[in-house]
């Protein structure tokens, strides 16, 4: 493509052909406000519908002022982006949006991180000069999300992300005018559709209209209760998000400091979801190989490819929308669910605490786990293996309001015997991690032989669908990955097809894998912040002196103490699950006229 | 699994509809104005079958059922009485004749009376203009109606 030449605000620039104008701006270092635009740059995520105006700018020689988000440059073009008549404008269309909108800033769970708050702000809106009708929807309370749509402003972010990226449907526009925002099907709740709780509605949504539902005060209560022993498990991707919420670089791994904050929140014990993860490298690398093995002695019953089950929304997304596929995943339960199960049998048996007066938390950059723990499948006599599950940002909430300067706070390490990990368990945090760390694992099970480069770099990246063939001595073994349920849904297609030849297929519901999570500190379009937590993710995996979950020797030491063999019936019954066929099925039902 | 129940004649009135448009997505909008003209109205499990069939979500279904005033979800009354709210109505008082029809009828405009005899809608202009303002009550047209008319014209169908 060729360059053209523009100028924006009196600035001279060269750029390519076919740039907008915002991004034609962005590259001069002008930041021009937007609402409704929305971009996750080299990860195939945009909405675009040019709905808020918020982001007009002057282009000599046109009558009107022009959506600098849709409207593509053209050669010799001179923009204006703060001219009096703009700054006007862009307050007036603020205060119209302003003026349907509960100001509820000082109580609102988005405060402090919510884009309209900010812009009004930085366009210093001092009043409302229309005072409008309010809208009053009631609030929907989903396991895992709050729809308060009260405070919609029909950016349709969300509806992107659910429709275009994971092609989940659960969302649309509906109604017209004053009326209009995004909802379920039918004004229903949340939990009548097929959401899968993937939480990237909350990830993107600008304002307090989507969040997660709080469970801080609930931990706040159990950790009061002298009855009670707390213990804390927390997910890989969350000690490379969490330091964002307190101001540090993007990027920063913060293992220790997580740890030694949960203690000085008075934790029990603070153990690591990362345990679990070596856990289900055993199990599901255990069930791949059998798969594998059955397979090549021509066994024509054994499902293939097996599609890793570790990501709770992805569950959901193959119980509505592939219910013909439910045997083919691994049994293999979620690292947060085993994590549970052995907290409440091998743990609680050791510290000598009954059942019910151990509490189990967990700490996840997820909130498709909030609903995870509250399956049915995952209680015993009705208590959860998981009490509650709270997010990166949750956690970050609760370390604020009880003083710590997280800053300031040593580096720990997690207590044993559920907190030793190997390299393999925090590249769970990424999308191919899993898949990475089961070869890794596979590999010297199937050979025999040490595997002496431990780095699968060819399942690594951040495409949302990607192939890899890895050696297994004379064997190849084909590998699928995809990341984002649109991504899923191509490669389950191909494979329902019959076009595709994989041994195992990973999948991840969010975007870039868990780093990118519903629950993580928000990313406000800003990929390159998901890119600084994927390379943490992995420098973590480098510095761990074992990088193979089988050679972990506290899962060595549950085996032999507790589980006996990978897979057996004691390893089945405490950590591997089953999935229902949720789909809908319309059915006709004999007319009552012609009876 | 979910079970969605539709009397079996309609399911297949509605996968009829879906299929003579070839199940093209885009002709949402017209699958809907045709159910909707076979069905008389657009109920939730109507919409849910019609998403099957076109293989798009229901809630996208719903997001164009509840943009465009035309369709309705709920079942029309024996005797659907339709008020012309065009220029020429408006400005001769067919506001004034909508709320004595809402108030004799105790529903709002959109909805059915509880014993489905009558329902309420709106239109834009019918094309009757000399008649403003105009009341159709199922097929047959009154013209200059007066709310005091109004009781008159409902004791019609009682
Ligand atoms: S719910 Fe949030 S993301 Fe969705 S349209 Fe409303 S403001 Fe935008
Ligand atoms: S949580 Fe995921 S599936 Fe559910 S509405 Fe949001 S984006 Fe859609
Ligand atoms: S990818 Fe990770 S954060 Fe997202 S739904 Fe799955 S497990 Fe949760
Ligand atoms: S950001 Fe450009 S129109 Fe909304």
């Amino acid at each position: 493509m060729g360059k053209i030449k523009v100028t924006i605000d009196y600035k001279p620039l060269e750029i390519e052909e076919g740039t907008t104008v915002l991004h034609a701006a962005r590259q001069a270092g002008i930041g021009i406000p937007t609402l409704c635009y929305f971009q996750l740059h080299d990860m195939g995520i945009e909405n675009n519908p040019g709905g808020c105006r918020i982001c007009v700018v002057e282009i000599e020689g046109r009558r009107n002022l022009a959506p600098a988000c849709v409207t593509v440059c053209t050669d010799g073009m001179v923009i204006k982006t703060n001219t009096i008549r703009v700054l006007n404008s862009r307050r007036t269309v603020l205060e119209l949006i302003l003026s349907n909108h509960p100001a509820d800033c000082l109580i609102c769970a988005k405060s402090g991180n919510c884009e309209l708050q900010t812009l009004a702000h930085r366009l210093g809106v001092r009043q409302i000069a229309y005072q409008g009708e309010q809208s009053h929807f009631r609030e929907d309370r989903s396991p895992s999300i709050i729809r308060d749509i009260d405070k919609c402003i029909m950016c349709r972010r969300c509806e992107m992300m659910c429709n275009e990226v994971q092609t989940v449907g659960a969302l649309s526009a509906i109604n017209r005018g004053f009326d209009s925002v995004v909802a379920p099907a039918f004004e229903q709740d949340l939990i009548k559709s097929p959401c899968t709780y993937c939480g990237q509605c909350v990830a993107v949504c600008p304002t307090g209209a989507l969040t997660e539902i709080d469970h801080t005060p609930e931990i706040l209560r159990a950790l009061a209760d002298p009855t009670k022993t707390v213990v804390v498990q927390t997910a890989p991707a969350v000690r490379v998000a969490l330091g964002e919420e307190f101001g540090m670089p993007v990027g920063t791994i913060v293992t220790g400091k997580m740890a030694a904050s949960l203690r000085r929140l008075g934790f029990d014990y603070v153990f690591d979801t990362d345990f679990a993860a070596d856990l289900t490298i055993m199990e599901e690398g255990t069930e791949l190989l059998g798969r594998i093995s059955a397979f090549l002695a021509g066994d024509k019953d054994v499902k293939l490819p097996i599609l890793t089950s570790c990501c709770p929304g992805w569950v959901n997304f193959l119980e509505y929308n592939f219910p013909n596929m439910k045997d083919v995943p691994s049994t293999a339960k979620s690292p947060q669910q085993m994590f549970g199960a052995i907290a409440k049998t091998y743990f609680a048996d050791k510290i000598n605490v009954k059942r019910e007066d151990l509490i189990v938390v967990s700490v996840m950059p997820c909130l498709a786990k909030k609903y995870e723990c509250q399956r049915d499948e995952f209680k015993v006599d009705n208590d959860p293996d998981v009490n509650y599950s709270i997010s990166t940002r949750e956690l970050a909430a609760l370390i604020k309001q009880a003083n710590i300067s997280f800053h300031e706070l040593p580096d720990e390490d997690f207590d044993n015997p559920l907190g030793e990990s190997s390299g393999a368990a925090p590249i769970f945090g990424v999308t191919g991690g899993v898949i990475e760390a089961a070869m890794r694992t596979a590999y010297e099970l199937f050979t025999g032989q040490k595997l002496e480069k431990v780095d699968f770099i060819e399942l690594r990246g951040l495409e949302g669908v990607r192939k890899a063939t890895i050696k297994m001595g004379d064997q190849d073994i084909h590998i699928g990955i995809a990341n984002g349920l649109g991504n899923a849904r191509k490669l389950l297609e191909m494979v329902n097809k019959g076009e595709a030849d994989f041994h195992a297929i990973e999948i991840m519901a969010c975007p870039a894998g868990c780093i990118g999570g519903g629950g993580q500190p928000l990313h406000h379009g800003d990929s390159s912040i998901i890119k600084k937590r994927a390379a943490a993710i992995y420098e973590e995996d480098r510095n761990k002196p074992i990088r193979k979950s089988h050679e972990n020797s506290y899962i060595i030491k549950l085996y032999e103490e507790f589980l006996g063999k990978p897979c057996n019936e004691k390893a089945h019954h405490l950590l591997h699950t089953h999935y229902f066929d949720k789909s809908t099925v319309i059915e006709g039902t004999v007319d009552v006229e012609n009876n | 699994m979910a079970y969605i129940k539709l009397v079996e004649s309609s399911l297949k009135t509605i996968k009829d509809i879906c299929a003579s448009f070839g199940y093209r997505k885009g002709d949402l909008i017209n699958v809907l104005h045709k159910v909707q003209g076979a069905l008389g109205y657009l109920s939730a499990e109507t919409q849910e079958a019609v998403a099957k069939e076109l293989g798009i979500s229901a809630a996208t279904v719903y997001g164009v059922v509840s943009f465009y005033s035309f369709f309705t979800m709920k079942p029309k009354g024996n005797h659907p009485i339709s008020i012309c709210m065009g220029t020429a109505c408006y400005v001769r008082g067919a506001e004034k004749v909508v709320n004595e029809f809402k108030k004799q009828l105790g529903v709002e405009i959109g909805e059915t009376t509880e014993d489905g005899v009558f329902s309420l809608t709106c239109l834009r202009c019918v094309g009757a203009c000399g008649l403003a303002p105009v009341v159709t009550v199922g097929e047959k047209v009154y013209g200059h109606v007066v709310p005091d008319g109004v009781e008159g014209i409902l004791n019609e169908y009682k």
